[in-house]
């Protein structure tokens, strides 16, 4: 599939927003979603619906093997050893709440410290919080320099003795900063200490390989990778979902229940309890087999020179700011610009069809290092062009000239 | 020209140049104003003396135009007001942004009404009208009004 006219196929380009053609640069925040995938849930409801994993008849038994086609097909997109190292969650969130809950239940307590970066998205820290309220954890935070980065060097400097869990973003969704991951998962293996990495910017643009990476626990947002809402996905080693407690009790995850006492299934149902996001877990098949036909390193590509050329575009805008200059840097563009908040920015914005975010992007930590309460941001996704970029000098530049 | 209605000339001359900015020394009573949403922050601080009377008014924050434009508006127009001036001036305005096509207290006057209906551009913005209240509704925690229980934009 060619990057070229790869707009048509998202049906969302083919609508005026507001009698204008959008200029969608939220991706960080979701992406948009490609024909097939919208394709595949409505099918799926028309055609095929069952629930899965439980009833025998026709539908549920191929519902099922849709379902674990999924699977089968991220594991194979982060190159995991284990398909039943893959375990669907309601989202990213549920995903770092489900490590931080019953790893910190079985292996934390009072005094022990658990090693984040001031770059953490808050669903990579508030999950972390309640253990601080509920066992006297300590929570730490590795410094952001000012380039927006967070260095190897930085990480090693903040682990003691006490380390017992390093959580860490792959890519900020607000510097765009890109972490060297897999030296951090080495140095923090070399102490005995596992890692989670919080990959919600890192899955949707940049080649992923659990096996070489190493880490102990990934975290994947599916509607940022061109999927349905309300699914997420949690990468963790086979020992560790072996090992750790259930996160939630219900159907599907037992294996005998008694009025005496309980045993839990085998995996991944262990970790899938009620009924799941069954046509999201089966239409997100379709954006990775979407992602697999551009091929990751294509999308990786586009995306890098089109930062490029944004952070060209609008380092000649004298008024913009960039925020970050880090030495890795993923899709975003996040910048301020003199005179003009950025909720006024993004109002100006969106009156062109020019779609952006405004605010602290759930990184209140990290604002507060930079002294401010707000930036704005453009982030891209695949379907993103030169244009889109021109479209937002221009729309910046009429910002300046309402608050002139 | 919808965006000309919402930053409207008065608008970005407050915004720029917010009137009663900072803290004052002998305020007795304050509080904050927070959008979880951005971020944003208003602090109201007031003098208010035995007869419930704002003899004095401030503000302190960071926010968008509009949250700053409203608070600077908002503090020229209750300094020397009384309780219960305060409250009805307060939920006309509450009214104003949120429904009703104008303000309908007797006891602004109009130079005063132009002035407040230059933030009615929000009504078109539906996730910029916490910007043009949040001020508002500091004050309205500082004078220690409470919600209406049957109308939670409303205070009592």
């Amino acid at each position: 599939m060619s990057l070229k006219d790869i707009k048509k196929e998202f049906p969302i380009f083919n609508n005026k927003i507001q009698n204008n053609d959008l200029v969608y640069l939220d991706s960080a925040n979701s992406s948009q979603k490609p024909q097939v995938v919208v394709d595949r849930i409505y099918d799926f409801y028309t055609k095929e619906f069952s629930n899965v994993g439980r009833s025998i008849h026709y539908l549920a038994v191929a519902a099922t093997n849709l379902y674990e086609n999924t699977r089968t097909l991220v594991q194979k997109y982060i190159n995991a050893k284990d398909k039943n190292e893959i375990v669907f969650t309601k989202g990213a969130t549920e995903a770092i709440n489900l490590v931080a809950n019953t790893f910190g239940q079985k292996y934390l307590k009072e005094g022990d410290e658990v090693l984040l970066t001031e770059l953490e998205h808050h669903s990579n820290y508030v999950p972390w919080h309640y253990l601080r309220k509920s066992k006297g954890v300590k929570i730490k935070f590795a410094e952001m320099d000012e380039n927006g980065d967070v260095t190897l060097e930085t990480i090693e400097k903040n682990i003691t003795d006490k380390t017992k869990i390093i959580a860490i973003t792959h890519l900020s969704n607000v510097t765009g900063a890109i972490l060297p991951v897999k030296e951090i998962t080495k140095l923090a293996h070399s102490k005995n200490i596992p890692v989670l990495i919080d990959g919600c910017q890192g899955a949707p643009h940049l080649k992923l390989d659990m096996q070489d990476l190493d880490c102990d626990f990934y975290a994947i947002s599916c509607h940022k990778m061109y999927g349905p809402t309300g699914l997420g996905i949690l990468y963790a080693k086979k020992k560790w979902l072996e090992e750790l407690p259930p996160y939630q009790g219900g159907g599907g995850m037992i294996r005998e229940v008694k009025k005496e006492g309980i045993t839990f299934g085998e995996l991944p149902n262990k970790y899938e309890a009620g009924t799941m996001a069954t046509a999201q877990v089966i239409a997100f098949g379709e954006s990775i087999k979407f992602i697999n036909k551009i091929g990751i390193e294509n999308i990786e590509k586009h995306e890098r020179e089109l930062t490029v050329y944004g952070e060209e575009v609008l380092r000649k805008n004298n008024s913009v700011k960039l925020i970050g200059n880090p030495k890795d840097k993923g899709s975003v563009l996040s910048f301020t610009l003199d005179g003009v908040h950025p909720h006024d920015i993004a109002t100006i914005l969106d009156e062109d069809g020019v779609a952006i975010r405004a605010g602290h992007h759930c990184c209140q930590i990290l604002h507060e290092k930079l002294g401010l309460s707000a930036t704005a941001r453009a982030s891209l996704g695949v379907y993103n062009t030169k244009e889109d970029l021109d479209q937002l000098n221009e729309s910046l530049n009429k910002c300046k000239k309402i608050f002139s | 020209m919808d965006l000309k209605e919402l930053y409207q000339e008065i608008i970005l001359d407050h915004g720029k140049n917010p009137r009663n900015l900072g803290k004052f020394e002998n305020f007795n009573k304050d509080a904050e104003g927070y959008n979880p949403l951005c971020g944003d922050k208003v602090h109201v601080y007031l003098k208010l003396n035995e007869d419930k009377e704002i003899e004095d008014i401030s503000f302190e924050g960071h926010g968008c135009a509009i949250s700053m434009a409203s608070a600077s508006i908002m503090t020229e127009l209750m300094k020397d007001k009384k309780n219960p001036e305060v409250k009805e001036i307060l939920n006309d305005f509450l009214d104003m942004i949120k429904q009703s096509p104008e303000l309908k207290s007797q006891l602004i006057k109009e130079d005063e009404k132009t002035k407040l209906m230059s933030l009615s551009g929000v009504k078109r913005y539906p996730m910029r009208v916490k910007c043009a209240t949040i001020a508002w509704h500091a004050l309205a925690s500082a004078m220690n009004y409470k919600k209406d229980e049957n109308n939670s934009e409303k205070f009592i």
